[in-house]
């Protein structure tokens, strides 16, 4: 497959999406809340849960707040993007699907050397692994490629195949461009061009002050709590509701869950967190996870048959 | 006969887990087919990313048929007893055989187990290896159940020989075993088909595979070295990487890079970890001056423009590396520079050692106090040590070790010398962790023997004082490594360092950082039903309770009533409040001993390796001084090679035969023949000859044993080897006369006092 090279960070995500698209994934739209990766939209923690068929793709920004650089860095960022695949159950060519989208964004594996180099994938916080790869591209890091084994402390079965592309790193390399905000994000023969910079260079400014400087830790450690206790008040309320319907409140209590582990990323960007501490407090939205994952298992989505009342 | 060839194709395997399972694979498979009858010439495995390969030569087509005679219950028995014995067997009444036996008519059941065809058999094995398969990590994939390194897909596993070759026939959770393979992912398109070894091996070299990891190793090696010494340049050797780079590859295509002239700058041990840990790559450098200035990268494929894009691509995310590397390395430099090494050890206070013995800070405090004390034992300036030890682990705070832990102490040392601190100082960062194992080298500079011995005691006090020993393999804090570390420093070094007193020093390190954030201290004894309180007081009690068995060590709010009451809540430690702290210690009385039986043992295992016999360990471990180690080993040593020559074996005989004289007689007439020798009541030649020879041999053991000089004082233990042999011919030891018989046992005494001083040699075997 011969193919144009992309011009712009866009156009690499718009060909991820037709691509994805042309191979039967649903395009999602990105979670609209504050996550560390694309790991955490339910589309990827919830879904991989449970025995219904799923294949989805979709942006996700990505907020990390300890790697804040105020935009001077030329690889690292706060808020970023990731492209994220994830099919249920993995396909048995899942890793030929991933080398045709680098073809689609113009990686040529004839010019190219594209490797998987072994990377078990554990996230403390998801109760969550899985075992699988990262894919090198001529030495650097371009995608996660994971096969999940156990999400929020349940075995995954069938086995979903998740694929994560960091999309400013991949793109910066296929545009063979230095520094991250030099980035053309739209066609540079626009009329009006814009690059990463024009876009993103002051938020990191703003983000890197408000998460290093300015977040006000009491009132994070507050919300902590308050996620935490709503998360568990939701998750124990009757499964029925007032007009007799089983629902189950997975998602929104998952919502909880997802705050919680934002709120925890940025108390420890903010340096309140000790070496002790922060296990405990990876434990206490592990646990939020796990009663999460064990709720979405009871609903239809999770695989649970309809019970008859 | 046939030739087997199995290959088990699947996605990536990791590098590391390559050679085991090559290993694990050849093991697994010719086990099995022996255990099942089969038999074979020779077995080889192979292993790329892609795929684990075994050849198996000379396999016999079928296993011979078995036959199994058993003789059953008599014909007359119980029916339930002949019952028994068909189900046991599996027979049925009419093909049992009644033969005659010494009891009559008896049942004999005569099992034929037929030979099976090798394809059988093989499915069998396959099956069964690739389902319990020893990978240190496996996974499921899809909808299956099957366990595998990473997915499976598919199963080569042919017999062949001269007429052809056949599929064995298996199918796998719905993979089907078959003659295809495929080549490189890249460079090569399709199925092969394959007939025997000798085929796929060339065939798959034809499809851009190389089979066999050793091959690929000697091409890189070769061609990285010729591609570096055309560029006038040396490759940097490195083994592990080599392995692991040969498992990551299957067409393995070398290329030479030069780092930036704005990394030139940075410490080689900075390239070459980053450059190895994060890009697999090997270093390179100028043989002129030393300096690395390249690195090699090996590629898995070919391509048009001879890598150009490839290497261009990782010379990028080099420089990206070491842009970070550098930023690191200027930013410690500027901490240094404002704050000093002490000034980012300041940090160390807010990371845990230990949740039970505090943070490194106190920690470095401890083996700071306990340098101080050791630094006269070792020849160092206890000011010095001091310094050493305030600073050596500062650059567990610095940007670069966060990025490479493996790096720590070499920063420090780098670091130490830009803060202009004294040489010693500098060399105490990398040297106090070390010997790391027992191939690195032993620090021998004073200071920093003194800081890491003060580290190794420290860590090993402190965790017998929260009773975390290591059991079996457990073993997180590396408190073996740390016993084996104190040994060597003390032998190579040849220091008289006890155990017995360092141990109490740094035990009155942790009392006073108990007592400095304390307030309440319950001595309990530990009985059959539960713990019973001793007292409890406000600090740590100068001397403990002789019945104590543990130390409640706490920081309460309200320690004033608690002790006044005389009485302590166990619950109290539960109930979680987080301004408490209650942690159960072991009292000094206990940690010691202890701690010392642990030295011994581990030392054993350690002479052990050395050649020594652990009954010779066992004769010197009994003589008093026991927790010197120098003392120990020399002791050890010198007693295993004079017990390896003819004088030490019949000396020893004689030894025994004296000693066990003295205890029958000891034993027969209740009391102890251990004076009053008299050269008076000799009566024959032998027994004056050997009078003279103890006189001799006491004139020359005494002082050599003041002078620690044990072969010569084993050297003079020898010397009686003759007279005690011609004693023993010639003489009668229970005499008559009971004042010659009692004169012969005081002196068969004085070899026993004589020998005994040298080491405790009724602990010696034969």
């Amino acid at each position: 497959m011969t193919t144009t090279a992309p011009r712009s960070f866009q156009e690499i995500i718009l060909r991820l999406q037709a691509y994805w698209a042309a191979k039967g994934c649903a395009v999602l739209q990105p979670y609209d809340m504050e996550v560390g990766a694309g790991t955490f939209h339910p589309a990827t923690t919830l879904r991989s849960l449970g025995s219904k068929p799923w294949a989805a793709a979709y942006v996700q920004p990505s907020r990390r707040p300890t790697d804040g650089r105020y935009g001077e860095n030329p690889n690292r960022l706060q808020h970023y993007y990731q492209y994220q695949v994830l099919i249920k159950p993995s396909p048995p060519d899942m890793q030929d699907l991933y080398l045709g989208s680098l073809a689609a964004i113009g990686i040529d594996t004839s010019l190219h050397d594209v490797r998987f180099v072994e990377d078990d994938w554990e996230s403390p916080t998801l109760g969550a692994w899985g075992l699988g790869w990262e894919v090198w591209c001529d030495g650097m890091e371009v995608s996660q490629f994971t096969y999940f084994q156990q999400v929020g402390g349940h075995d995954c079965k069938p086995v979903s195949g998740e694929l994560t592309y960091g999309l400013e790193r991949l793109a910066m390399y296929v545009l063979g461009i230095d520094h991250v905000m030099d980035m053309p994000f739209n066609d540079p023969q626009s009329p009006i061009p814009l690059t990463y910079g024009d876009i993103f260079r002051q938020t990191e400014q703003e983000y890197s002050r408000h998460n290093f400087d300015q977040a006000d830790t009491d009132m994070l450690f507050q919300h902590f709590k308050d996620a935490e206790a709503e998360c568990a008040r939701i998750l124990a309320a009757d499964e029925v509701d007032k007009a007799g319907r089983r629902i189950i409140m997975a998602h929104p209590a998952y919502d909880q869950c997802i705050k919680a582990s934002h709120l925890f990323n940025l108390l420890d960007a903010r340096g309140v967190i000790s070496v002790t501490e922060r296990q405990a407090y990876i434990g206490r939205v592990r646990a939020l996870a796990k009663q999460c994952a064990d709720a979405f298992i009871m609903t239809p989505a999770g695989g649970s048959q309809p019970q008859e009342g | 006969m046939p030739d087997l060839l199995i290959e088990l194709f699947s996605e990536e395997i990791p590098a590391r887990m390559q050679a085991r399972a090559r290993e694990d694979l050849k093991k697994l498979v010719t086990d099995g087919l022996v255990e099942a009858g089969l038999t074979y010439g020779g077995a080889a495995a192979f292993s790329t990313p892609r795929r684990l390969t075994l050849a198996i030569e000379g396999l016999t087509a079928e296993s011979a048929a078995v036959r199994e005679e058993r003789k059953g219950p008599s014909a007359a028995a119980p029916e339930a007893a002949i019952e028994g014995f068909l189900r046991s067997t599996g027979l049925t009444r009419d093909q049992l055989e009644l033969r005659d036996d010494k009891k009559g008519q008896t049942f004999f059941a005569v099992i034929t187990k037929p030979g099976r065809k090798a394809p059988a058999i093989i499915a069998e094995v396959l099956e069964a290896t690739i389902r319990t398969f020893p990978w240190p990590k496996s996974m499921r994939w899809g909808n299956g159940s099957l366990r595998w390194v990473r997915p499976l897909h598919s199963i080569l596993c042919i017999l062949s020989d001269e007429a052809g070759a056949e599929v064995v026939p298996l199918t796998l959770d719905g993979i089907n075993a078959g003659n295809q393979t495929w080549g490189h992912r890249f460079l090569s398109k399709g199925a092969i088909t394959v007939s025997s070894f000798d085929d796929y091996a060339a065939k798959l070299k034809r499809a851009h595979v190389l089979l066999d990891s050793a091959e690929r190793e000697a091409h890189i090696w070769a061609d990285a070295g010729n591609l570096a010494f055309a560029a006038g340049l040396e490759l940097v050797e490195d083994k592990g990487l080599l392995s692991e780079v040969a498992g990551l590859v299957e067409w393995p295509v070398v290329l030479l890079g030069q780092i930036g002239e704005d990394f030139l700058g940075l410490p080689p041990e900075v390239l070459q970890t980053s450059m190895r840990e994060h890009q697999k790559f090997f270093s390179v450098k100028n043989p002129r001056t030393g300096r690395i200035e390249g690195f090699v990268t090996v590629a898995n494929t070919k391509t048009a423009d001879h890598g150009a894009t490839i290497l261009k691509g990782n010379q990028k995310v080099l420089s990206a590396r070491l842009s970070d590397a550098k930023f690191f390395w200027e930013n410690d430099l500027r901490t240094v520079s404002t704050v000093g090494l002490e000034g980012m050890a300041e940090g160390l206070k807010n990371v845990t050692f230990h949740n039970k013995l505090g943070s490194q800070a106190d920690r470095i405090a401890r083996i700071e106090a306990l340098a101080r004390e050791i630094a006269p034992l070792v020849g160092a300036s206890p000011d010095l040590a001091a310094e050493a030890a305030r600073v050596m682990k500062a650059d567990l705070q610095s940007a670069m070790v966060g990025e490479f832990p493996e790096l720590q102490g070499i920063m420090g040392g780098y670091y130490a010398r830009a803060a202009g601190l004294p040489e010693p100082v500098a060399l105490a960062c990398k040297a106090h962790y070390q010997p790391l194992g027992p191939s690195d080298a032993v620090p021998s500079d004073p200071v920093s023997v003194a800081v890491a011995l003060a580290d190794k005691i420290d860590t090993l006090t402190g965790f017998w004082a929260i009773d975390e020993k290591p059991t079996g393999s457990k073993d997180p804090f590396a408190l073996r490594r740390a016993v084996l570390g104190k040994a060597r420093l003390d032998v190579e070094n040849d220091l008289r360092v006890g155990i017995n007193a360092v141990v109490v020093w740094a035990f009155g390190g942790l009392v006073r950082q108990w007592n400095a954030t304390c307030n309440l201290f319950v001595q309990l004894e530990k009985r059959q039903d539960g713990f019973f309180t001793l007292d409890v007081t406000q600090e740590y009690p100068a001397s403990l309770s002789a019945k104590c068995t543990d130390v409640i060590v706490a920081r309460v709010t309200d320690a004033e009533r608690m002790i006044a009451e005389k009485k302590w809540k166990i619950q109290y430690l539960a109930d979680g409040k987080v301004r408490d702290f209650g942690i159960y210690t072991k009292p000094m009385s206990l940690v010691s001993p202890d701690l010392l039986t642990f030295f011994h043992d581990r030392l054993k295992v350690f002479l052990k390796d050395q050649g020594i016999r652990h009954d010779v360990i066992d004769a010197c471990l009994a003589m008093p001084g026991n927790d010197d180690l120098t003392l120990l080993v020399k002791r050890a040593e010198a007693l295993a090679a004079f017990l390896k020559t003819d004088d030490g074996g019949n000396l020893l005989q004689g030894f025994k035969r004296a000693n066990n004289i003295l205890t029958q007689a000891e034993a027969k007439d209740g009391v102890e023949y251990s004076y009053g020798a008299d050269v008076k009541f000799a009566e024959t030649g032998e027994e004056r000859a050997l009078f003279a020879a103890l006189d001799a041999a006491d004139a020359a053991i005494a002082p050599a044993m003041k002078a620690e000089d044990f072969a010569t004082a084993m050297q003079a233990m020898a010397s009686l080897r003759a007279p005690t042999d011609a004693f023993f011919t010639a003489v009668q030891v229970n005499a008559d006369s009971p004042v010659v018989r009692r004169n012969r046992l005081n002196l068969l005494s004085r070899i026993r006092t004589l020998c005994l001083s040298v080491a405790d040699l009724t602990k010696l075997d034969g």
